[in-house]
């Protein structure tokens, strides 16, 4: 006779399935778990300071008033330089591991990944201890009076090493090996016959890479760009060593700042009450700021996927 | 050579000289000290088993195989007398002058319209109402024009296979080449759009210098005025194609067009 009724498997079977299923809700629902948290949190400071704390720029532990712009503004302007930095780098060194010959290329990309796994304490105490230095003493001098960039707005005042740049450079430092990685892989996909037929065309190396091969990529490429911009936006203990640690807002690329993510780590040890809610409510928007790049960039993407009519 | 296939009255200009040319994949070598001559304004068809070469043949003409680090040639190619294997020939300026198409088609990732006027624009600095002017005059080139008038600024990897080999053909004659190169172009397209490029290469023969490599004997015997059957790396049999189709002098050339391998 036929067995047509195993039901010890069929459950076996349905208990994997829901297995699977909850495994798949578990990021959803961390998600939503840290938006409570952290909503839930911040309920005080939004109820003190009311929609004003976004862009109010006061910060007065003894006074107990609070405002998140000089963090958001500090986040965004670090994050901007960061990538201004790296993401062109990386597409120029990507464009280069790509071509470049087996005994080059292999131990650059091995360096390359290495640079990744380096936790990102190092580079907070490089930062310090090497990069601020050399910025005090060469670069914002350098900058500011031997290019007499410092009668512009933005690259005047304290040359003190620490700040907007210093911070940027760091990140970008950082965040260079996952740009770099990923717009490497999209290279390596594009299909040969296609740069052929640029070449074929007449164009030189440059003109392929930058109108086919970036365009062909150019998904993948703003992906490695989006990965670099969320590493970024939340990067901590790098950037808390050089930013300054000051609730201003950014006038100038030498001056000091903070962020969100270097206010939260500064000021947790001793928060209590009205304080603890505020910080909660710049993970808040920390959070919301990277879920929202996300957003963006999958809106967009669609958009472009519907322009090229590939869907 | 070529000379003695031909009637007197048909005196042609000789286009493209190979001497002695081989070819190595490292230290593989694919081409044996080949010589051919193709004559202008004519289409001349390679045709040949897997592996043969026709292709490794068809790609030393614009250089193409230098992207690759392992693979080199030795010997001549002469184009209107000039060897493009020299050091100090401008390898851009040979690529505009001998267009390629390749087996699968290669829209660039952009605009129909954009994907004409990129090669235009590479090469020549045109104004706008030139490169507008240019883009239609090469999509008609292309017979193409008709079908995608109404969708200039849409993509081109939106368009059909067929659409699409036509569009690689207009961005190649729009970059006004001397020489059109054809890598197998219908092998990956159906048979009605195959034949709509077979009558597109027999009407821009009046303008161009065609070269095609082709697998397919029925497409060769219809559109060629020569033929180069190509065996193990070696050029057997060159001569007008109605001869190699009807009376071919070589046992190997007999074999392959009869269908008897390949």
């Amino acid at each position: 006779m036929f067995e047509l009724f195993r039901k010890k498997e069929n459950l076996r079977d349905r208990a994997f399935m829901i297995l699977t299923l909850l495994c798949a809700f578990l990021p959803l629902a961390a998600a939503i778990g840290f938006l409570i948290l952290l909503g839930g949190n911040s309920a005080e400071a939004f109820r003190t300071f009311g929609f004003g704390f976004l862009v109010s720029t006061q910060w007065d532990p003894v006074q107990e008033l609070y405002g998140a712009l000089p963090a958001i503004s500090g986040t965004l302007v670090t994050t901007l330089i960061a990538l201004g930095i790296a993401a062109p780098l990386g597409f120029i060194s990507a464009l280069f591991l790509v071509n470049a010959p087996e005994w080059l290329a292999y131990p650059l990309s091995q360096a390359l990944d290495l640079l990744a796994a380096i936790p990102s304490i190092i580079y907070g105490m490089w930062g310090l201890f090497v990069l601020a230095p050399v910025m005090q003493e060469c670069i914002q001098p350098f900058l500011a009076d031997t290019l007499g960039l410092g009668k512009v707005p933005f690259f005047g005042e304290d040359y003190n090493g620490f700040g907007f740049l210093t911070a940027g450079l760091i990140l970008a430092l950082m965040v260079l090996p996952y740009i770099c990685a990923v717009m490497r892989d999209v290279f390596r996909m594009t299909p040969g016959p296609l740069r052929e037929a640029a070449y074929g065309i007449g164009c030189t190396s440059w003109e392929v890479a930058s109108d086919i091969v970036l365009r062909h990529g150019l998904r993948g490429i703003l992906g490695a760009v989006f990965i670099g911009l969320g590493r970024a936006l939340g990067e901590t203990m790098a950037v808390l060593f050089v930013i300054g640690g000051i609730a201003e807002l950014p006038h100038s690329l030498f001056g000091s700042g903070t962020t969100i993510a270097a206010t939260l780590a500064n000021n947790f040890n001793e928060a209590d009450g009205l304080l603890r809610s505020v910080l909660f409510a710049l993970g808040l928007i920390l959070m919301l700021l990277s879920l929202s790049v996300q957003a963006v960039a999958q809106l967009y993407l669609r958009n472009m996927d519907r322009k090229r009519g590939e869907k | 050579m070529l000379d003695t296939l031909l009637s007197p009255k048909e005196k042609l200009k000789i286009k493209i000289a190979a001497r002695d040319l081989s070819f190595f994949y490292g230290d593989h070598q694919a081409l044996f000290a080949n010589n051919l001559e193709i004559p202008e304004n004519r289409i001349t068809a390679v045709i040949g088993p897997s592996g043969c070469g026709k292709s490794t043949h068809l790609r030393i003409y614009n250089r193409i195989f230098e992207l690759y680090r392992d693979q080199r040639a030795e010997g001549e190619v002469l184009i209107d007398g000039v060897n493009i294997l020299d050091r100090n020939v401008d390898v851009l300026e040979l690529r505009r002058k001998v267009g390629m198409i390749f087996q699968r088609p290669t829209p660039f990732p952009m605009s129909v319209f954009d994907n004409v006027a990129y090669g235009m624009r590479l090469h020549f600095k045109l104004r706008k109402s030139e490169i507008a002017e240019r883009v239609e005059g090469a999509l008609r080139g292309a017979s193409l024009w008709e079908e995608v008038k109404d969708k200039l600024n849409g993509s081109g990897i939106a368009l059909s296979g067929g659409q699409q080999q036509r569009l690689c053909i207009a961005r190649t004659i729009a970059a006004e080449p001397d020489i059109l190169l054809l890598d197998e172009p219908t092998s990956a397209i159906d048979p009605v759009a195959t034949l709509k490029i077979e009558e597109l290469l027999l009407s821009l023969r009046k303008r161009f210098t065609i070269v095609i490599v082709t697998h397919n004997m029925q497409q060769a015997s219809r559109i060629s005025d020569f033929t180069a059957f190509f065996y193990k790396g070696r050029i057997v049999e060159h001569d007008t194609t109605t001869r190699i189709f009807t009376n071919p002098s070589n046992k190997k050339t007999e074999e392959y067009i009869t269908g008897r391998f390949g």
